[in-house]
C-alpha cells in the first residue's frame, strides 16, 4: 500500500489538448458532400426568396394571347395600365399563357417550404412520441401498435387518403405528408432511447438520484440530435418529392399555386408538343432533392457514422 | 524434443510496422526480433497497445490495410512471408501456419455448419474426396475432444458453447498439421474453467505434433501455465525475452519487473477479520427471475439469482466471485436497484429497499453507489468531469459552489489534478476515468460502494493502482464495499469475505482466507483448480 | 415452424386492426354526412336514406364499425356510386396492370441491384462503387414521373421504338402487352434499384468486417469464395428486409407511374377515386394495398429461416 502515497497527481498524463470536445459540427460542414449539397440548396433558397427580382412576372397571370409558346419566344405583355412590354419567355408559357420561368422560380418557394415544414414538424412530433414510448413502459405497447399500423399503409397512399379527407391546400398537404413520416421518427428516437438507457452512464445517473426529466434532457436527448438532423434532412427530400407527386396527380396543392408538381401536371396533356413544361420544373425539382440527399449523405457520414454503416 | 539442431519454424527479424499518420506513435511495431522453434510455445505478452496482436496479424498476412510493414523480414521455415504474393500466402494459410482468435462467439460463420466450415479448408488445400474429407474432419473433432463428432459436424455454431466453438476453431486450424499455430488471446473471452481446458488442449496437441505456437496474451497467469519462452512487449518494442522461468522470477528490465509485480497474488492477504462494524447491507433470500412471456411460446424462466443471503459491515469488503452468467452482476444491480428484484429483501442499514417504489427510493439512492466495468461508457461524453461529479450532490440539494469544492477535494483523493475538472472524458485514459467514477460515487458520501467488475477492463499495472486506491478509500472512509469480479486473484487481494456464485446460487460464503485456503464446495474447488498460473507465486520486484 | 407462422399471423392482427380502424374512420372524419359523401353530388334523397340504413349510420359508432368490418370480411366492400359498380368488381377489373407492373419491376430491379451492390461493396472506393452510389443518390432524387416522361420522350417520341402510353391485356396480345410494360417497369425500377443496391452494398460491407470473414481469409480461401459463400448469405436478411419495406415504395410509385403511362390499374383507380371523392373505392384500395404489404412482409419474415439457422421461431 505504500506505493500509492508516492504516486504523483498525474495531471501531466491528462491530454493537454483543447478543453472542448472536438465539435462534430465543424467536421460536418467541412465534408465535401455537405458543402456541395449545401451550395446548391442555398442557391435554390436565394432563388426562392428573390424570385420577384429575377426578371419574373406574376406567376398566376393568365394571358390567353400567349398560350403554349416554346422557350425563347418573345411575348408582348399588356399591363394593367394599358402599356405593353415585350419580354422573352425563356422557359416558354403553359396552356393558359402563364410564364413558366416565373412559375418555376416561385415554385421553389412551395417546395422548400414543404420540405422544411414537414421535416421540422415530423421530427418534433416524432421525438416527443418516441421519448414517451422509449421511457414510459406502459405507453410503449399502445404507441408502437398504432405506429406499426400507420407504417403498414404505404406512405404515399396514407398521404393520399388524408388529402382526400381534408381536401387540398398547402397546410393539409404538409400534414398529409407528416403523418406517414412520424412513425419512422418515433421508431428512430425510441430505439436510441432504449439503447442509451442501458448505457452505464445513464444507470450511473439513476444511481446518483437524477430525476427522470433531467435524465432525459441531459443524458438521453442529446444522443438523438445528430441522427434526427440526418433523418430530418432525408425527410425533407422525400417530402418535396411527395408534394410534387401529389400535385402532379392533381390531388395536392390547388392548381393555381405555382408549385413544381402543378406546373408539370398542367404540362401533361400537351407533353408531346411542349415537353418544356415538364422538363424545366423537373430539372429544378430533381436538382433540389439531389442537393438535399447529397447533403444528407455527408451529414450522416460525419454526424452519425453508426447509421451510415447500416444504409 | 530431439537434440538435433532444428531450424526455427518462425523467425521475425527486425520487423517494423508503421501506423497511419495521426496516430499516437509512428510505429505499431518497431524493430522486433524473435524466433519460434518447433514444438515450442512462445508467449508474446504485453498490455493494450503493445503491438502484440499486430505482430500476429502481420505473420498471417491479415493486417488491416492502414498498417504497413516497413522493414525486416518474417521467415516461415526460411521463406519470407513479407515478400510472398497474395496467392502464395493463401496456400500457406492453414497448411503451414494457422491462427485462432480471441472471440470464438463471432469467429465462425453463423450460417454454415461447423463441419462445412472445416471442410472448406480441406477442399481448398487438398485433393481429398468427400468421404476422405469427412473422415478426416470427424477424426480431428475427436482429437479436440468434442463429444459426438458426428453431431457436432452437422451443428451450427450458435448451437455450441463458447468453449466448444473455440475447439472447432482449433480443429480447423490444426486439421492440416501446420508447423506454426498463432493463438491471439484464445482464452480471454472464456470462463476460467473453460480456459483451463482449452489451454491444456493446445499444449497437448502442439506437443504431439511438434507444432510451434506463437501465443498472444496479456495474462501472466496464462504465461506461467503454458509458455516455454516469453517475449515482453511495450509500445511496439521488445522489452525482454527469455525462458519463462527466467522472465517470471528474474526479470532484468524495470518494465517487466513492474508488470510482474502488479500481478495480484492468489493467496489472500491476511487483514484480520473484524466483525465489529455495524451492518450496512443485508440481503434476505434475494432473488431475480426473468420471465419471457410471448404468445404460443413456452414461458422462458431464467433464474438469474436465487435465495442470496449476504451481509456487509462497515469497513469491510465482500467479494462476489463467479463465472459469466453466475448472477453476480444481477445481485449487484438489484442492490443498487438498477433492476427490481423479484424476491427477497434488501436492507440498507435498517431500511428495506427491495420493494420500495421509485419515488420513495430516491432519498436512499445516495446511500448505495456503484462503479461499472467499462470506463469508456460510464461517463457521458458530452459533459465535463466536474459536472459529472457534482450531478449527484446537486440532485440532493447541495449548492453548486459547495459541490464543486467537494469535487476538487475528491479529485485529490483519487489522485487526479483538481484543475482538470473542466475537461471532457475523452481526454482521460481508462484508469483515470475509473478514478473519476470512484470520485463521483464518493461525492454522494455513500455507505456502500459497489464495484461491478470495476478493474476488469484495465491493464494489470493500472488495475493494481485502482485496487490500491479502492482499498485505501475503504480504510479512510470506513466504507462497506461490495466487489464483483470474475478474477480470483483480484478477489484474493481485496476481499475480507468472499461469496462464490454459480448459476444464480451462492455456493460458498466465508472469509477470504477460509474460502481460498480450504474451499468446501466442489464448484469452488474446480474454480480454483482452473485458475491459470495458480502454482506460480509472482514475485514483487523493486522497479 | 408452424408454431412460428401461427405466432406471426397473430402478430399482424393488431397491425391490420389499426389499419382497419383508420380506413373506417376516414369517411367519418371527412366533413359532412357520410351517406351524402358516399352517394356523390347528384344523388337523390332516397338513395342517401338507403345508404344510411345499409351502413347503419343511425346506430352508435361501434355498431357501425361492426357492420362495416363484417361486410369487409365477407368481401363486401360496398358500392362505388361514381363508377356505378360494386367496389369488388371495380378492383377485379383493375388488378392486372398493377400486378404485372409490380412483378416486372421487382424481378428486373432485384436482378440488377443485388449484383451491382455486391460489386460496389467488394470494390469499395473504386470507380464502380462511386458509380453505383452516385446512381443510387440520383435514383432517390429524380421523381418517377420525370423519369417516365424522359423515357417516353426518348424511346417513344424521338426514337419511336415503343408505344407512348396505354395497356393491352396479357391475354389479348402478349407481345403488345410486353412492349407496353417496358417503359413503366423501367421507370418504377429506378427508385427501387437505388434502394436495393444501396442496402446490398451496406450489408455486404458490414458483413465483410465480421470476425468470421477474417477466419475465412485465415483459412486461405480466395476472395471470391469469401465474398460469395461467406459474405452474401449473411447479408441476405437485411437485404430481404429492405426489399419487403421497399414494396411500399413500389405501391406509391405505381400510383404515379400508372398515371404517366395511362395504365388502367389500381394506382390510377386510386387517383380517380380521390378526384371524384369516391370514398368506398378509396377505402378499399388502401385496405387492399396495406394487407398486401403486410402479408408480403410476413412472407419475407418467414423466409429468413431459409437464410439464417439462428432464426428458430
Amino acid at each position: 500500500m505504500s506505493s500509492i502515497t508516492e504516486e504523483v497527481v498525474d495531471s501531466a498524463s491528462i491530454a493537454a489538448a483543447s478543453t472542448k470536445r472536438k465539435s462534430l459540427w465543424l467536421v460536418a460542414i467541412r465534408n465535401p458532400n455537405v458543402i456541395f449539397g449545401g451550395v446548391i440548396l442555398l442557391t435554390m433558397l436565394v432563388i426562392a426568396i428573390l424570385a420577384p427580382f429575377l426578371g419574373t412576372v406574376d406567376p398566376t397571370r393568365i394571358d390567353p394571347a400567349s398560350r403554349n409558346k416554346k422557350p425563347g419566344t418573345e411575348i408582348t405583355y399588356r399591363l394593367d395600365d394599358g402599356t405593353t412590354v415585350k419580354r422573352v419567355a425563356i422557359m416558354g408559357t403553359d396552356s393558359l399563357g402563364r410564364d413558366v420561368y416565373s412559375r418555376v422560380l416561385y415554385g421553389a418557394r412551395v417546395s422548400l417550404a414543404v420540405g422544411v415544414a414537414v421535416s421540422i414538424i415530423s421530427v418534433a412530433i416524432g421525438m416527443v412520441i418516441g421519448l414517451v414510448s422509449g421511457y414510459v413502459r406502459w405507453a410503449d405497447g399502445i404507441i408502437m401498435r398504432i405506429m406499426d399500423g400507420l407504417m403498414a399503409i404505404p406512405g404515399i397512399l396514407l398521404a393520399i387518403a388524408l388529402v382526400s379527407i381534408w381536401r387540398a391546400g398547402l397546410i393539409t398537404v404538409v400534414f398529409a405528408i407528416v403523418v406517414p413520416d412520424v412513425p419512422r421518427v418515433v421508431r428512430l428516437v425510441r430505439s436510441i432511447v432504449l439503447t442509451v438507457r442501458e448505457e452505464p452512464y445513464v444507470e450511473g445517473a439513476i444511481s446518483v438520484g437524477t430525476p427522470t426529466w433531467i435524465l432525459m434532457f441531459r443524458h438521453i436527448l442529446p444522443n438523438t440530435v445528430a441522427p434526427l438532423i440526418v433523418q430530418g434532412t432525408f425527410l425533407a427530400a422525400a417530402a418535396i418529392l411527395t408534394e410534387a407527386a401529389l400535385s402532379f396527380l392533381g390531388i395536392g396543392i390547388p392548381p393555381e399555386i405555382p408549385s413544381w408538381g402543378n406546373i408539370m401536371a398542367e404540362g401533361r396533356t400537351l407533353f408531346r408538343v411542349f415537353p418544356h413544361n415538364i422538363l424545366y420544373p423537373g430539372i429544378f425539382l430533381a436538382l433540389t432533392v439531389l442537393a438535399i440527399n447529397i447533403m444528407g449523405d455527408g451529414l450522416r457520414d460525419t454526424l452519425d457514422p453508426k447509421m451510415s454503416k447500416k444504409v | 524434443m530431439s537434440t538435433e539442431v532444428k531450424r526455427p519454424v518462425l523467425e521475425v527479424r527486425n520487423l517494423s510496422v508503421s501506423l497511419p499518420k495521426g496516430g499516437d506513435r509512428v510505429h505499431a511495431v518497431e524493430k522486433v526480433n524473435f524466433t519460434v522453434n518447433p514444438g515450442e510455445i512462445v508467449c508474446l505478452v504485453g498490455e493494450s497497445g503493445s503491438g502484440k496482436s499486430v505482430i500476429a496479424f502481420t505473420v498471417m498476412g491479415l493486417l488491416a490495410k492502414a498498417l504497413k510493414p516497413t522493414s525486416g523480414e518474417i521467415l516461415l521455415e526460411g521463406e519470407n512471408i513479407l515478400t510472398a504474393g497474395e496467392e502464395r500466402l493463401r496456400e500457406l494459410r492453414c497448411t503451414r501456419m494457422s491462427m485462432i482468435f480471441q472471440e470464438p462467439m463471432t469467429a465462425l460463420n453463423p450460417v454454415m455448419t461447423c463441419g462445412d466450415q472445416i471442410d472448406e479448408v480441406l477442399s481448398t488445400h487438398t485433393q481429398l474426396d468427400a468421404a476422405a474429407r469427412k473422415a478426416k474432419i470427424i477424426a480431428i473433432l475427436g482429437r479436440v475432444k468434442l463429444p459426438e463428432p458426428e453431431r457436432i459436424y452437422g451443428s451450427f455454431p450458435h448451437q455450441l458453447s463458447g468453449g466448444q466453438r473455440q475447439r472447432i476453431m482449433i480443429a480447423m486450424a490444426l486439421v492440416l498439421d501446420p508447423v506454426l499455430l498463432i493463438a491471439d488471446e484464445p482464452t480471454t473471452a472464456l470462463d476460467v474453467t473453460t480456459q483451463a481446458e482449452i489451454l491444456k488442449l493446445i499444449a497437448e496437441l502442439q506437443e504431439g505434433q511438434g507444432t510451434g505456437v506463437l501465443f498472444i496474451t496479456h495474462d501472466f497467469g496464462v504465461v506461467a501455465e503454458i509458455a516455454h519462452r516469453v517475449a515482453v512487449l511495450r509500445w511496439g518494442q521488445l522489452v525482454e525475452m527469455g525462458p519463462t522461468e527466467q522472465i517470471l522470477s528474474r526479470p532484468v528490465q524495470g518494465y517487466t519487473k513492474m508488470l510482474i509485480s502488479s500481478v495480484p497474488s492468489i493467496t489472500p492477504v491476511h487483514r484480520g477479520v473484524r466483525r465489529d462494524g455495524i451492518t450496512i447491507l443485508r440481503t434476505e433470500k434475494l432473488g431475480k427471475i426473468y420471465t419471457g412471456n410471448a404468445f404460443f411460446q413456452k414461458a422462458r424462466v431464467v433464474k438469474a439469482a436465487v435465495d442470496v443471503d449476504l451481509d456487509i459491515r462497515r469497513g469491510e469488503t465482500l467479494g462476489i466471485v463467479g463465472e459469466s452468467g453466475s448472477g453476480k452482476s444481477t445481485v449487484a444491480r438489484c442492490i443498487a436497484r438498477l433492476i427490481d428484484p423479484t424476491e427477497g429483501k434488501i436492507y440498507i442499514g435498517d431500511t428495506e429497499i427491495a420493494t420500495m417504489s421509485a419515488r420513495k427510493l430516491r432519498p436512499h439512492r445516495r446511500r448505495v453507489q456503484i462503479v461499472f466495468q467499462d470506463p469508456y461508457r460510464s461517463m457521458n461524453p458530452r459533459i465535463t468531469v466536474g459536472e459529472f461529479i457534482i450531478e449527484g450532490p446537486m440532485n440532493f440539494g447541495l449548492g453548486r459552489q459547495e459541490a464543486m469544492a467537494r469535487a476538487r477535494k475528491l479529485m485529490e483523493t483519487v489522485r487526479l489534478d483538481p484543475n482538470s475538472l473542466d475537461r471532457y472524458p475523452h481526454q482521460f485514459s481508462g484508469g483515470q476515468r475509473q478514478r473519476i467514477c470512484i470520485a463521483r460515487a464518493l461525492a454522494m458520501e455513500p455507505e456502500l460502494l459497489i464495484a461491478d467488475e470495476a478493474v476488469s477492463a484495465l491493464d494489470v499495472s493500472v488495475q493494481k493502482q485502482v485496487l490500491e486506491l479502492l482499498d485505501e478509500i475503504r480504510v479512510r472512509l470506513n466504507l462497506a464495499v461490495l466487489f464483483i469480479t470474475h478474477d480470483l486473484r483480484v478477489a484474493a487481494q481485496i476481499c475480507d469475505y468472499v461469496a462464490v456464485m454459480s448459476k444464480g446460487h451462492v455456493v460458498e460464503y466465508g472469509s477470504a482466507e477460509q474460502v481460498f485456503g480450504s474451499p468446501k464446495a466442489d464448484y469452488t474447488k474446480a474454480l480454483f483448480a482452473a485458475a491459470p498460473g495458480r502454482h506460480w507465486e509472482f514475485g514483487k520486484f523493486a522497479a | 415452424m408452424l408454431d412460428f407462422i401461427a405466432r406471426r399471423l397473430i402478430a399482424i392482427v393488431p397491425v391490420l386492426g389499426v389499419v382497419a380502424v383508420f380506413v373506417f374512420l376516414m369517411l367519418r372524419l371527412t366533413p359532412g354526412d357520410p351517406a351524402a359523401v358516399i352517394a356523390g353530388d347528384n344523388a337523390t334523397s332516397d338513395q342517401i336514406a338507403d345508404i344510411r340504413t345499409k351502413l347503419g349510420l343511425d346506430e352508435p359508432i361501434w355498431t357501425q364499425f361492426a357492420i362495416w368490418i363484417g361486410n369487409v370480411l365477407q368481401g363486401n366492400f360496398g358500392e362505388s356510386f361514381f363508377f356505378k359498380k360494386t367496389v369488388a368488381e371495380l378492383i377485379a377489373q383493375r388488378v392486372e396492370p398493377t400486378l404485372a407492373l409490380a412483378i416486372c419491376t421487382l424481378v428486373f430491379a432485384v436482378s440488377i441491384s443485388v449484383p451491382i451492390g455486391v460489386m460496389a461493396a467488394y470494390r469499395q472506393g473504386s470507380l464502380i462503387d462511386k458509380a453505383v452510389m452516385g446512381f443510387s443518390v440520383l435514383g432517390f432524387s429524380v421523381p418517377g414521373f420525370v423519369i417516365g416522361y424522359c423515357l417516353i420522350y426518348v424511346f417513344a417520341i424521338e426514337l419511336g421504338w415503343l408505344p407512348v402510353q396505354g395497356y393491352v391485356r396479357i391475354g389479348v396480345n402478349f407481345w403488345q402487352f410486353a412492349e407496353r410494360m417496358v417503359l413503366p417497369s423501367l421507370t418504377l425500377s429506378v427508385g427501387f434499384v437505388a434502394l436495393i443496391s444501396r442496402i446490398t452494398r451496406a450489408s455486404v460491407l458490414e458483413v465483410l468486417n465480421e470476425d468470421y470473414i477474417r477466419t475465412a481469409r485465415a483459412k486461405g480461401l480466395s476472395n471470391r469464395v469469401v465474398l460469395m459463400r461467406h459474405a452474401l448469405r449473411n447479408a441476405a436478411v437485411p437485404i430481404l428486409t429492405v426489399i419487403g419495406l421497399g414494396i411500399a415504395i413500389l405501391i406509391g410509385g405505381a400510383v404515379v407511374t400508372e398515371s404517366v403511362f395511362g395504365l388502367p390499374g389500381l394506382g390510377r383507380l386510386t387517383v380517380e377515386a380521390v378526384l371524384s371523392r369516391d370514398f368506398p373505392t378509396i377505402q378499399t384500395v388502401i385496405l387492399l394495398f396495406s394487407v398486401v404489404y403486410v402479408v408480403i412482409n410476413l412472407l419475407i419474415d418467414i423466409s429468413y429461416t431459409l437464410f439464417d439457422p439462428r432464426i428458430r421461431y
